[in-house]
C-alpha cells in the first residue's frame, strides 16, 4: 500500500471549496488496517476525508462535441458521513460515480480518496485502491455467475491476497451481517433479487473497505427488498462506515444525511439533514 | 490470485458450454492422437524392414536363375538356349582374383518335396542342397548337432540339417531329431543337425527348411544337373555389397556371352531394395506427422476463436472483477488457465485414444509407440493454449473497467 499516507506530502487542496466550511484536516491519515472487524466502527472526522474533489471535470468526445460530463466539481465527504448525490440522468451522476470509484479518470482537478491523490496512479495501483479502499454496489447486481453467494463474497480478498481460511471466515462474516448465512452456497439464478443484492453488499464491505458506492442500489428491486437493502446501508452507516449513494429516488435519497443534487456535471445543491432520528425511529 | 482459484472458475467457465467446449478440444483431440499413431506405425513399419533386413542374412546377394530365356524384353528372345548357373560360374565367382569384393558363394539347388519320418510326415519343405558358407550368409545358425562339412559336399553325403519348423512338424516333443533317419520322398537323409528359429523375411517359412549337400541333391533329388536355380553371393562387408553384385554379374555376363544390361538372371539385391522402401516410408511417416501436427495448430487457432468469443461473453463479468479489484495479470491468468485447460483436455483424450490405437495392427504393421511422441504431442499442446490463449487472454486483461461494466 505505497500511496497510504501521502495525504500530508503532496495533497493538500487549498483554495475554496464550494461544499464544505472550516479547513482541510490536515491529521495523521488513519490506514485502514485490513485486520478491523467487518463491522468495524469509523469514527466521523478522524483522519483525512474520505473523499475530496477539486474542480474536477470529465471531457467525453461525442464526434466533433465535447460534452462536459462533470463540469468542475469540488465536494468533500468525510468519514462516517452518509451521502446521496442526486440528479436527472444525463446530471453527471454515473460519471460521478465512475471518478469517485476509480473507474475513470478526471480530464481535469484533483480527487484524493483517503488522503490518496489518485491522479498519478497506474492501472495496477487503482486495481488496488478499488480493492482495498471501495466496496462496489451495482444496480444490477453484478455477481459473477454459476458462482456460490460464499465465492462471490470471498472474491475482493482473492486478490488482495487473503489466506483460503481468512477469505472464508471473513465472507461468511459479511454473509451473516446482512442476514444470507443460509445462502452461502446458493448461486445467484437461485436468489431472488433482493438476496444477490444482499451478496452484492456483503461482497462490498467484505474488505473493510473506506467508502461504500452504491450506483442506484435498489433500481432493480421492489419495494420490499429496497427497504431491506437500505435497512442495511442504514445498519452500516451507524456502525461508522462512510456511504455514498446514487440515486434518483427521494425515497432512497429520504435515508441519508446529506443530499448532494447534480445538474449538467455541476453541484446545484448540498443539503444535509439529522435523520439519524427518523431512520432509526 | 492462486492457481486453485483460476482452475476452479475455468472449470466453471468450460462446463457452462461443454457443447462448445467439446468441439474446441476436438482439434486439438484429433492431433495429439493422430500425430501419437502415424509415429507409432511409422516406427513400427520402420522396425518391420529393420528386421526383414536382418532376416535376410548378412550382406548378401541373390542370383536366380528362373529357367527364363533371357531376362525380358531386352533381350527379345535372341537367346536360343535357357541361360544356366554352372559349378564354373561358382568357381569364378569364388576366385578372389576375380571379384576380390566376394566373401563366399553359395549354390543353391532347391526343390520342395515332402519329409517322412515314421509316420510323420511334412509335404512342404523346402529342400536346399547347398553348401556349408550358405548358413553364414544366409544368417541360420546350428542350434543342435552340427553343420554341413565341405567334407560332406565331397562325399555326397546323405546328411540334412533341418529347421525347427520340420522338426515339429515330424518329431514329438522331447523327441532327439539328430541321428535320425527322415525320407525325402524315397530317399534316406540322417539328421545331423538342427536350425535355431529364424526370424521370418520374405516369402516362405524360412523354418521349413532342410539343408543337405548339394553334390547330394544333384545325384538323389533334382536329378543329375549341373545347373543351380540360385547363388547366394556373400559381400565381405556392407559396403562391398554393390561392388560384389557388380563383379558377380560381370562373371556371369562373360559367361553367358552377354552384358551386364542383358543378363538372363534375376539379380536381387534386397537390402537395397528394403532400404528404399524403408526411406520411403520413413518419408511419409514424416509427411503423415505434419499433416496431423497441422491439426494441432488448426486447433489452436479454433481454441482462440472460442476464447475471444467468451472473453465477449464475459466482458461484463471482467468489468466486475476489475471493479473489485482484481488486477491485470489476474485476469490475463484466469483466461490463460481456461485457455490451457481446453487444449490440455484436448491433449489427455489425444493421449489416451493414441495409445489405445496403438495397439491394433494395420496392414499387417504393429506399432510401436514412442514416449518421444506421447510427451512431445502432450508438451506441444501446452504449447498452444498458452500461444493461442494469450491474445485473447490479454485482450481481456487489456479491457477498461468502465466500458466493460458498461458492456451489455
Amino acid at each position: 500500500m505505497g500511496p497510504d499516507g501521502g495525504w500530508q506530502n503532496d495533497a493538500t487542496p487549498v483554495g475554496p471549496l464550494p461544499v464544505r466550511a472550516g479547513p482541510i484536516p490536515t491529521g495523521s491519515s488513519g490506514s485502514p488496517g485490513s485486520s478491523r472487524a467487518v463491522l468495524g466502527a469509523r469514527t466521523g472526522g478522524e483522519g483525512p476525508p474520505v473523499i475530496a474533489l477539486r474542480h474536477v471535470t470529465r471531457l467525453y468526445r461525442m464526434g466533433d462535441t465535447d460534452v462536459h460530463a462533470l463540469a468542475g466539481v469540488s465536494l468533500v465527504i468525510e468519514r462516517g458521513e452518509f451521502v446521496a448525490i442526486m440528479g436527472a440522468s444525463g446530471s453527471g451522476k454515473s460519471t460521478m460515480m465512475n471518478v469517485i470509484g476509480c473507474l475513470d479518470v478526471p480530464t481535469s482537478g484533483r480527487y484524493w480518496l483517503d488522503g490518496v491523490d489518485v491522479r498519478n496512479l497506474d492501472e495496477s495501483a487503482l486495481a488496488r485502491i478499488r480493492n482495498r479502499k471501495i466496496g462496489f454496489v451495482f444496480q444490477s447486481f453484478n455477481l459473477i455467475p454459476r458462482t456460490t453467494a460464499l465465492a462471490n463474497v470471498e472474491l475482493p480478498l482473492g486478490y488482495a491476497g487473503v489466506n483460503a481460511r481468512e477469505r472464508r471466515q471473513r465472507a461468511l462474516d459479511a454473509l451473516d451481517m446482512v442476514g444470507l448465512t443460509d445462502r452461502t452456497g446458493h448461486v445467484p439464478s437461485e436468489m431472488s433479487g433482493g438476496q444477490q443484492q444482499r451478496v452484492a453488499v456483503a461482497r462490498a464491505i467484505v474488505t473493510n473497505p473506506s467508502l461504500i458506492l452504491a450506483d442506484e442500489p435498489t433500481g432493480n428491486l421492489d419495494t420490499r427488498s429496497s427497504e431491506d437493502i437500505m435497512a442495511i446501508f442504514d445498519q452500516l452507516n451507524r456502525a461508522g462506515r462512510t456511504v455514498v449513494l446514487i440515486t434518483h429516488e427521494p425515497d432512497i435519497a429520504r435515508h441519508t444525511r446529506r443530499v448532494v443534487r447534480l445538474r449538467d456535471g455541476q453541484v446545484v445543491s448540498d443539503e444535509r439533514f439529522d435523520r439519524r432520528e427518523a431512520v432509526t425511529g | 490470485m492462486n492457481i486453485g482459484n483460476d482452475l476452479r472458475s475455468a472449470l466453471r467457465g468450460l462446463s457452462s458450454n461443454k457443447l462448445r467446449s467439446a468441439l474446441t478440444v476436438l482439434g486439438i483431440f484429433i492431433g495429439v492422437g493422430a500425430v501419437i499413431i502415424v509415429v507409432a506405425y511409422g516406427n513400427g513399419s520402420s522396425q518391420a524392414v529393420q528386421n526383414r533386413i536382418k532376416a535376410l542374412g548378412t550382406n548378401t546377394i541373390t542370383i536366380l536363375n528362373r529357367g527364363r530365356f533371357g531376362r525380358g524384353p531386352a533381350t527379345g528372345g535372341t537367346q536360343s538356349q535357357a541361360a544356366t548357373i554352372t559349378s564354373q560360374d561358382v568357381a569364378n565367382i569364388s576366385d578372389p582374383n576375380q571379384a576380390p569384393d566376394v566373401l563366399s558363394v553359395s549354390p543353391v539347388l532347391n526343390t520342395n518335396g515332402t519329409a517322412s519320418y515314421s509316420g510323420a510326415s511334412d509335404s512342404g519343405v523346402s529342400l536346399t542342397g547347398t553348401t556349408p558358407t550358405y548358413l553364414t550368409a544366409e544368417d541360420y545358425q546350428v542350434q543342435a548337432g552340427s553343420s554341413l562339412t565341405t567334407q560332406n559336399v565331397a562325399h555326397h553325403d546323405q546328411v540334412a540339417v533341418i529347421g525347427q519348423t520340420l522338426v515339429s512338424d515330424l518329431f514329438q516333443v522331447g523327441q532327439n531329431p539328430i541321428g535320425a533317419e527322415v525320407y525325402f520322398g524315397s530317399v534316406r537323409f540322417q539328421v545331423i543337425g538342427v536350425l535355431a528359429t529364424k526370424a521370418s523375411g520374405t516369402g516362405a517359412d524360412p523354418n521349413n527348411i532342410a539343408l543337405v549337400p548339394y553334390t547330394t541333391a544333384q545325384d538323389l533329388l533334382t536329378g543329375y544337373t549341373n545347373n543351380f536355380t540360385e547363388l547366394i553371393v556373400q559381400a565381405r562387408s556392407a559396403g562391398a555389397v554393390n561392388a560384389a553384385e557388380q563383379e558377380t554379374a560381370d562373371i556371369l555376363a562373360s559367361a553367358n556371352q552377354t552384358s551386364v544390361a542383358n543378363l538372363p538372371f534375376t539379380i536381387v539385391n534386397e537390402a537395397t531394395l528394403l532400404a528404399t522402401s524403408a526411406s520411403t516410408s520413413s518419408t511419409f511417416t514424416v509427411l503423415l506427422t505434419v499433416i496431423a501436427a497441422v491439426s494441432l495448430l488448426v486447433g489452436g487457432i479454433g481454441i482462440m476463436n472460442i476464447m475471444l468469443v467468451v472473453v465477449t461473453e464475459r466482458t461484463r463479468e471482467i468489468g466486475i472483477r476489475k471493479a473489485i479489484g482484481a488486477p491485470r495479470r489476474a485476469i490475463l491468468g484466469q483466461f490463460l488457465t481456461e485457455a490451457v485447460l481446453l487444449s490440455l483436455i484436448g491433449g489427455l483424450a489425444g493421449v489416451v485414444v493414441g495409445v489405445i490405437g496403438t495397439h491394433f495392427r494395420i496392414a499387417g504393421v504393429k506399432p510401436v509407440p514412442t514416449t518421444g511422441s506421447v510427451v512431445g504431442a502432450f508438451a506441444v499442446t501446452v504449447a498452444v493454449g498458452v500461444f493461442f490463449g494469450f491474445y485473447p487472454a490479454s485482450r481481456a486483461a487489456a479491457l477498461r473497467p468502465v466500458d466493460a461494466l458498461r458492456y451489455e
